[in-house]
């Protein structure tokens, strides 16, 4: 249901007449349109997936990382455009940084989400910047226990129990409603968006892909890292047996 | 009289003093005399060297009192914009962190020793001891000033952990006051600041209500009053 915004999406710092700003729609498009990327609350955590389409065949498993560590306690999963993706990041960790070296203590999560929505937000208001053609899924751990916000192009960020953004993003979240997550520890939490990840994958349309997870949760020390062997490739066949169990209804 | 050691009042004023932070099972007390000098001058014999911050977050204040003052304003500054974009009381850590970062960054300039005392939800009451150079070291109680060079032995045999609010209350009075018969650098009255989970409460001891320690002398009335009095005796109390 887009409409062409003749006129009124040339520049970022114009407003059509019904209050739009197109080219901030026109980046999250961008996101839309990216292999999905899902994050649930656990009651021990968070874990974080993503559903990384292989563009060629001759690409080595496990580069082009799409989850990256912003600081020990937290970690953000990209959507969208990779390059763009990857300032984000980059801005995050600075941030994180800057804020402990000031203040003596980890950043909360939700400062941080602040600070990175701030910046994307930011380059939305000058006409010689472009928006970020990345949304990103933000999970970590503080003193206030375990936090997921998700921050979209417009500069938006919400606090959430469960997000997805991507192809996949209506499905991915129709799942996650259907699960307990309060009563769900993270163990559990990293099978099920597995599950929901090759749930959604559209095999027709689109090409490969690789699953790639992590976590930060009492189990990982409160640390932000990738799910271990063992557990990730348990939930790779998990949600494969559950897909044919679809298949075979 | 010595002709040097008569001071100009407009010299730099310095907190000889006696300043004491420790903590308790609930939260902190903080203590300090009230001795303002500027050489052997008396500037203020009733400051206030506890200094706040915020609502749970307190400092005490020793060395030169400009330098000292100063550091407490832009650190109260800075915490108050943190509080704001936080959305919640600053922790005790975060303030003594910003305390030391700026004795650290300025400390060819600056001349100040500093406790830093309070409570916070995550972790209850927590004392950070910064002294000139600019070390942060949080302990279960600090103590300094000039008067602080006669406490160190005192607190090692009456300091224990987990006391109730009255034993630190008394104990911080006691140390202050002893502090304050040695050291000519402290005196005046004994203050205190209270602070815990529910809030925090200012305490005075005026000088005259101390008790008295070794080979110091009854306060005597003086002749001035006796000498308005109805039947004017010549030392008679």
């Amino acid at each position: 249901m887009s409409s062409i915004g003749t006129g009124y999406d040339l520049s970022v710092t114009t407003f059509s007449p019904d209050g739009r700003v197109f080219q901030i729609e026109y980046a999250a498009k961008a996101v839309d349109n990216s292999g999905t990327v899902v994050g649930i609350k656990c009651k021990d955590g968070i874990v974080i997936g993503v559903e990384k389409l292989i563009a060629s065949k001759m690409m080595l498993p496990g580069s082009n990382r799409r989850i990256h560590s912003v600081h020990r306690h937290s970690g953000m999963g990209v959507a969208g455009l990779a390059a763009d993706g990857r300032q984000i990041v980059a801005r995050a960790k600075s941030e994180a940084h800057n804020y402990e070296n000031t203040y003596g203590e980890p950043i909360p999560i939700k400062e941080l989400a602040d600070r990175v929505a701030s910046y994307v937000h930011l380059c939305t208001l000058y006409w010689w910047l472009r928006p970020f053609g990345s949304g990103v899924i933000l999970g970590g751990y503080d003193r206030d226990g375990p936090q997921l916000y998700m921050v979209e192009p417009s500069g938006v960020s919400y606090r959430y129990f469960g997000a997805a953004i991507g192809k996949g993003r209506q499905a991915a979240k129709t799942e996650i409603e259907k699960l307990k997550l309060s009563d769900m520890t993270c163990r559990q939490g990293v099978i099920e968006v597995a599950k929901i990840i090759y749930g959604v994958h559209d095999e027709a349309k689109d090409k490969t892909f690789e699953l790639e997870m992590s976590w930060v949760c009492d189990e990982s020390n409160r640390q932000h890292q990738k799910v271990p062997e063992a557990l990730l490739e348990e939930a790779k066949e998990a949600a494969k047996a559950a897909l044919e169990e679809m298949d075979a209804d | 009289m010595d002709h040097d050691a008569t001071a100009d009042v407009n010299a730099p004023h310095s907190m000889g003093t006696t300043i004491i932070g420790v903590t308790y099972n609930g939260g902190v007390i903080l203590g300090a005399d009230s001795r303002t000098s500027t050489g052997l001058y008396v500037a203020n014999r009733a400051s206030d060297k506890i200094t706040q911050l915020t609502d749970n977050v307190y400092i005490c204040r020793s060395g030169s009192a400009a330098d000292s003052q100063i550091v407490s304003d832009y650190v109260r500054y800075f915490l108050h914009q943190h509080t704001i974009q936080l959305g919640q009381p600053a922790t005790v850590k975060v303030a003594a962190n910003l305390v030391r970062l700026l004795s650290y960054s300025n400390k060819n300039m600056l001349q100040t020793g500093i406790i830093v005392g309070g409570w916070d939800k995550y972790e209850g009451g927590k004392i950070y001891g910064i002294p000139l150079g600019g070390t942060i070291l949080e302990q279960p109680f600090a103590i300094g000033g000039s008067g602080s060079s006669y406490l160190y032995g005192f607190f090692d045999q009456a300091w224990k952990e987990g006391m109730t609010q009255e034993e630190a209350e008394q104990l911080v009075v006691k140390a202050v006051s002893l502090a304050i018969a040695r050291d000519g650098a402290s005196g005046g009255v004994v203050r205190t600041v209270t602070i815990n989970s529910e809030g925090v409460t200012r305490k005075f001891y005026p000088g005259d209500q101390l008790a008295l320690w070794h080979e110091e002398v009854e306060a005597h009335n003086s002749l001035l009053d006796i000498l308005n009095a109805s039947n004017p005796e010549p030392m008679s109390t």
